[in-house]
């Protein structure tokens, strides 16, 4: 069908467009169909550099493929499907369309054979995420909106910058290994990190993605964090500091939702633990580690998707968000209880859910390469994923109180988009291969062993008795919880306000210095300047004449000694 | 995007003819059940044998209780560190103009 290679990113925008044009009977059946099409042009990609074109000078190359690109493609296409189909006739068109362009964005990156495309794509998915930050139609979505586009925004700068530098040193804007040994590098590995929500630029995605409307924060949760785990695959494979990055955002992720109480900003934390796991799999860098990473990147979108979507069908149909005003929904919303659970079983890597088959290549890996403190850190962690999304979102939302309200399981397609998710994460869980043999590495491991299932099962299920037994602490508090934005939205507010009654007070100063000193000699020059002022009076011409004179004379004289 | 018409129900006074999972008695049982299940994962270790990676982790039982411990250290850590940096939910809640725009100011 595709001859020639058409850009995959293409079609999930004139998709995105013809939703904004289509009359609304055609709009499910063009939701639908875009990403299956999309899809179906991804894999109809060979390898290799396949379509470039002129760009100010520079030959870019809009679609390279492999089998990495290949199931990031995918995945953003699936993302986008499942975020359709989840919206389809609840969501405003203009959110649809927005995230369907935001999805092109991510697809664009997948394929970006150059830094220049990367770039372009780049900016295109912070426009169109901020525009479905937006869509949550509350002022608090407006601000955080805004908050969101300066901190992207930011980041792409800062991406051009190192962008700029890489191509004027080195004079290649090829996609490749970079090596972190000069000012243009590092530049371009902190612009990627913003979108990774790696420290400190970890605050935008617990404070933006929450404020969506429950339809687009599935979009949201989807994208920009994995399009840069893909960058960072293909940029900085093996460089031991996303390592220790990554193990910081891993650990933040846990007691950041441990602290909170709005039910998508656990979820939200928790993306920042997962990423956490993916960063830490691209740094330590071997063939398994990068599987590992792909593979989680994967699942983590199934999974996640799935948890947003139990947690925005508990919004939709009860309108709370808290912790403290839900529980008890599993007696009225089973379908959504059952998903939401199953997706929590799969985000702490359950035996027979697809966690448990992409995060153990991490975890090997680290063994594998006698990372000794990684591998106990990241063991420790797993417990942790267990703890504050594993049991503490389905308890709160699900469980715990009886909040005694009854709403009911959300709409058929609502639901279908929950069953499809919760089924490939059992299904991926329990046939790995399906998902291995598309990662970019041969992968030769075994995840059912009887050995891995003791300790992942001890592991787990010692985690949950500390769940319980510490429940009395973890009692849900009307409270948010600091972080990095604190100093841009507070501490840099107050310097700046710091700043202008400083200012205030010397423009003071100096107009009380001036009426003492400037303003008696500012007098004087008026008195002889301004117009009947001593030296502005107009003078007659023979007066210049005796001037003249009195000048000649003194020159004759002075001439004849 | 909120549905206002969300039934809400009246409870049972007597716990044990509310919802299964409420009833003290089912609660007792559930927590029998968890017991028995963490006893046979521990249980199970007998009959499979655990490599070691680095050692420590080929002991008896070391994934129950590093799991365990991990958890009751990391939520004792964001208990302390709950002290320090929870602030109320409108914290970043733009305030009124009277207010004069002093503390926590908004974007």
């Amino acid at each position: 069908m595709f001859e020639m290679a058409f850009p995959p990113a293409f079609i999930l925008m004139l998709g995105a467009l013809l939703i904004a044009l289509a009359r609304p009977g055609m709009r499910p059946v063009i939701v639908l169909l875009t990403p299956i099409v999309t899809a179906y042009a991804i894999w109809q990609l060979p390898d290799g550099v396949l379509m470039t074109a002129p760009f100010l000078g520079y030959q870019i190359e809009l679609v390279e493929a492999n089998d990495l690109r290949r199931l990031f493609g995918t995945m953003f296409a699936m993302m986008a499907f499942i975020g359709g189909l989840f919206g389809l006739k609840q969501a405003k068109w203009y959110e649809l369309a927005a995230g369907y362009a935001y999805a092109a964005g991510a697809v664009g990156v997948s394929f970006a054979g150059d830094l220049i495309t990367l770039f372009l794509f780049w900016e295109f998915m912070a426009l169109f995420s901020t525009v479905v930050v937006w869509c949550g139609g509350t002022p608090a979505a407006k601000r955080a909106g805004v908050r969101y586009a300066l901190m992207h925004l930011t980041g792409g700068i800062i991406l051009k910058i190192g962008i700029e530098g890489v191509m004027i040193h080195t004079g290649s804007i090829e996609i490749q290994a970079l090596a972190l040994n000069n000012f243009d590098t590092w530049v371009v590995l902190i612009g990627v990190l913003v979108n990774a929500a790696a420290p400190p630029f970890c605050a935008w995605l617990a404070d933006a993605y929450p404020e969506g409307s429950p339809f687009g924060t599935v979009f949201l949760a989807a994208f920009t964090t994995k399009s840069s785990v893909l960058a960072l695959m293909l940029l900085f494979p093996g460089e031991p500091v996303l390592i220790w990055i990554g193990m910081y955002m891993v650990f933040y992720g846990i007691i950041w939702a441990l602290l909170e109480n709005d039910m998508r900003r656990i979820l939200a934390y928790s993306s920042v633990n997962q990423v956490g796991f993916m960063i830490v799999g691209v740094g330590i860098g071997t063939q398994m580690a990068l599987n590992g990473a792909a593979a989680h990147a994967f699942a983590h979108n199934i999974f996640k998707g799935l948890l947003m979507m139990s947690a925005g069908a508990v919004l939709y149909q009860t309108g709370k968000r808290k912790c403290t005003d839900l529980g008890g929904l599993y007696q009225s919303m089973p379908i959504t209880a059952l998903c939401g659970t199953i997706g929590a079983l799969a985000i702490s890597a359950f035996p027979f859910t697809s966690g448990f088959a992409s995060k153990s290549l991490i975890n090997q890996a680290a063994a594998d390469q006698h990372l000794i403190w990684i591998w106990y850190a990241l063991t420790a962690a797993s417990a942790g994923v267990f703890l504050h999304a594993g049991i503490k979102f389905p308890w709160y939302v699900f469980f715990q109180k009886d909040s005694r309200m009854r709403p009911p399981d959300p709409a058929w397609n609502m639901r279908a988009a929950m069953i499809l998710f919760a089924s490939a994460c059992i299904v991926i869980g329990c046939f790995p291969n399906l998902l291995y043999q598309y990662l970019p590495y041969p992968v030769e491991y075994q995840p059912y062993t009887g050995e891995h299932l003791v300790t992942q099962f001890q592991l787990l299920l010692f985690s949950g008795l500390a769940f319980f037994v510490m429940l009395p602490l973890m009692k849900r508090t009307l409270t948010i919880s600091l972080d990095f934005d604190w100093f841009y939205r507070v501490l840099m507010i107050r310097v700046a306000q710091l700043l202008m009654r400083v200012w205030a007070q010397l423009v003071g100063l100096a107009e009380a210095l001036w009426a003492r000193t400037g303003a008696p000699v500012a007098q004087r020059m008026k008195d002889w300047h301004l117009p009947g002022g001593l030296l502005a009076q107009t003078w007659p011409t023979g007066s210049m004449t005796v001037w003249v004179v009195v000048i000649l004379v003194m020159v004759v004289v002075l001439g004849q000694r | 995007m909120s549905n206002p018409e969300v039934p809400i129900v009246k409870l049972p006074e007597d716990p044990e003819q509310r919802a299964w999972l409420y009833r003290p008695s089912s609660i007792r049982k559930l927590w029998i059940g968890l017991y028995v299940l963490l006893g046979l994962t521990v249980v199970a270790q007998f009959g499979v044998h655990v490599h070691d990676h680095f050692g420590v982790d080929g002991w008896f039982a070391f994934s129950a209780a590093y799991g365990f411990l991990s958890c009751v250290s990391m939520v004792l850590f964001a208990k302390g560190l709950g002290y320090l940096i929870k602030r109320p939910d409108d914290y970043y809640e733009p305030k009124d103009e009277s207010e004069s725009g002093e503390g926590a100011a908004d974007v």
